[in-house]
């Protein structure tokens, strides 16, 4: 009977944050060495659904990195205050441990507390604490989650950033930002015509993409706090693919003004436009490296587009791939060190990554239709669009290709996705 | 003169056009007669010396553009797959169309190019524009002027057929000429 109330009990927990969301995640497959963790529930999170604890064992399973321990209910309810037997947690296969609480506050605000312990080392790997309104639970355990990662894996963590990707669903597009696990979803933009290729400034605080609602692409900035929207680029002819220098001072993007596709730099509000390339050729999908000195982009100047890079100044192209005869949508990891790109195997569109330094290659996905990778700011994962069933999905896999989540939408077609920066 | 003057332009045209890598006689273009060819018979009529003002019908009702009678009523290019030469099929078209753009020096066109599916979202922008300006430079050569056509790109965004399969995506690979308030 214990066992089983257990059991519903963690049911309950974890169908909280998939019911409340959009987007709904998958998990297909699981880093092979995944760190046991138990997370008790904090006592008093009754009083903030949804559950806390439950956001936060979420994020860390879909990670890949983490497996979460079922903790049956223990009487009394530990606290990040409680002393530790932590050869009794060993016993539960747990490596490490979560303790916590909830209290309230005089003012009506929150207080969380919580404290991670090392199991095998016997250690206190030290908590913090955390006030929060009724509307800031999912953003606080995504914070808690991110603590959590970083200690345990030494690498910070992605959990409190947030993604933007377009949803078709008949005639209508929406520009949609929502936190990384899905959650919590709004619309910036909705429109009849097409939204492509939306891309992050570095502080997260604007989106850069392209809409057809003047029956040509054109190129907008857009303030997500006030929904304010500047015209980039729109000249005669197609204004594309925009991509933000690190800075955010200027934008690269693709113009047809001067014939062709051809690579320009502008200013975020339209001033000080610059031609970068001069083919006759397609010159598209321009990105920076993240120190800002190199523009990698797209270009079929050797018949078949592939990916080059160029100096952000301005020079000459060195071409990056060299395998298969169509290879497209550059994005570089944090780090500089990597590059995922789509490649086309016999009719099939997959997702790989190429290690600059060695030139290796692996391919990442088993699917055909996929589009637009993008890193996540750790560099640990890569978010793009894939067709499964005929409706697109977004599909996030990790950069070593072994962790595979999917993100699907009740109704439409999700598409065109990009991972945020850090909140600062 | 006049016929002197689209012969030369239909010679730069084909000369423009032909694309190195096709096996494509040039015999084609020389089997035209300029001026005398079907696109000819939709000229609109010459004023005479009175000048005829009608109220009962609006101008675009009488626009040769809405009359499915005359070619001009036709608006798309349909393309190979991968390719982006305009095909000896719609030649005739873009001619008609350069001619009624000379004769109306007012008449502005869009030209939207479209692509298939299959693909990345931007370089199909890319190649969608590069149809685009294709059916452009031979409206040039023909006489349009440049302040007249804007050409573009919708990528693989606004596809006519919505299937996956090549009978949808030979619907999709196009250009369409839109005249100002058609679009």
């Amino acid at each position: 009977m214990r066992t089983l109330l257990a059991a519903i009990a963690f049911l309950l927990a974890a169908a909280a944050p998939a019911a409340s969301a959009q987007l709904s995640i998958e998990i297909t497959g699981a880093g092979a060495q995944r760190i046991p963790i138990a997370i008790v529930p904090f006592p008093g999170e009754g009083a903030l659904p949804p559950s806390i604890t439950a956001i936060v064992r979420a994020d860390l399973d879909r990670s890949g990195l983490f497996r979460t321990l079922e903790v049956p209910p223990l009487a009394p309810a530990p606290t990040e205050a409680s002393t530790v037997n932590h050869a009794e947690w060993r016993a539960r296969l747990a490596d490490a441990l979560v303790l916590g609480s909830v209290a309230a506050r005089q003012d009506g605000r929150f207080e969380v507390r919580f404290k991670l312990f090392d199991t095998v080392k016997g250690a206190d790997l030290s908590g913090v604490a955390y006030t929060l309104s009724r509307a800031q639970v999912r953003a606080t355990a995504h914070r808690i989650a991110d603590f959590i990662y970083e200690k345990l894996t030494g690498v910070k963590g992605v959990f409190s950033t947030r993604i933007a990707y377009v949803v078709k669903r008949g005639p209508r597009y929406e520009l949609q930002i929502a936190d990384a696990d899905g959650a919590g979803e709004e619309t910036a933009l909705a429109s009849f015509e097409p939204i492509i290729s939306p891309a992050w400034s570095p502080d997260g605080r604007r989106l850069a993409y392209v809409s057809f609602e003047n029956k040509k692409p054109v190129v907008y900035v857009h303030s997500l706090i006030d929904g304010k929207r500047q015209v980039a680029a729109n000249f005669k002819g197609s204004n594309s693919a925009p991509a933000w220098a690190p800075d955010g001072s200027r934008l690269a993007v693709s113009l047809s003004r001067e014939g062709g596709s051809q690579l320009f730099l502008v200013n975020p509000d339209g001033g000080n436009l610059r031609r970068l390339t001069s083919s006759s050729a397609i010159d598209t999908e321009p990105v920076f490296s993240p120190d800002g000195q190199t523009i990698y982009f797209t270009s079929d100047r050797g018949g078949s587009p592939q990916i080059y890079r160029m100096p952000a100044a301005g020079g000459e192209a060195q071409r990056v791939t060299f395998e298969g005869s169509y290879n497209v949508s550059p994005r570089l990891s944090p780090d500089g060190r990597s590059l995922a790109y789509v490649a086309r195997h016999g009719g099939r569109f997959q997702a790989a990554v190429l290690d600059l330094a060695t030139r290796q290659v692996q391919v990442l996905t088993d699917s055909d239709r996929d589009e637009s990778p993008s890193f996540a700011p750790n560099g640990r994962m890569i978010l793009l669009a894939t067709v499964i069933g005929g409706r697109g999905v977004l599909s996030a896999v990790s950069a070593d290709g072994r962790v595979k989540q999917r993100l699907t939408i009740s109704a439409g077609d999700v598409r065109e996705p990009a991972w945020g920066p850090y909140i600062q | 003169m006049r016929a002197l003057t689209i012969a030369v332009l239909a010679a730069a045209l084909a000369a423009c056009s032909s694309t190195p890598d096709q096996e494509q006689s040039p015999a084609g273009v020389e089997e035209r007669k300029p001026g005398a060819g079907p696109g000819a018979q939709t000229q609109p009529v010459k004023p005479g010396s009175v000048a005829r003002v009608d109220l009962t019908s609006r101008p675009s009702d009488a626009s040769p553009l809405k009359d499915p009678g005359s070619i001009l009523s036709r608006r798309s290019i349909f393309y190979d797959y991968d390719k982006f030469d305009v095909k000896d099929q719609y030649r005739e078209l873009v001619e008609a169309h350069a001619r009624y753009l000379r004769e109306n020096p007012r008449a502005k066109m869009l030209i939207q190019g479209n692509t298939d599916e299959r693909g990345s979202r931007e370089y199909n922008v890319g190649l969608g524009q590069r149809r685009s300006d294709g059916v452009k430079r031979m409206l040039l050569l023909l006489g349009a002027k440049e302040e007249q056509i804007e050409s573009v790109s919708l990528g693989e965004e606004k596809p006519r057929s919505e299937g996956h399969e090549e009978s949808a995506w030979s619907q999709n690979r196009r250009s369409d000429m839109l005249y100002q308030g058609e679009y």
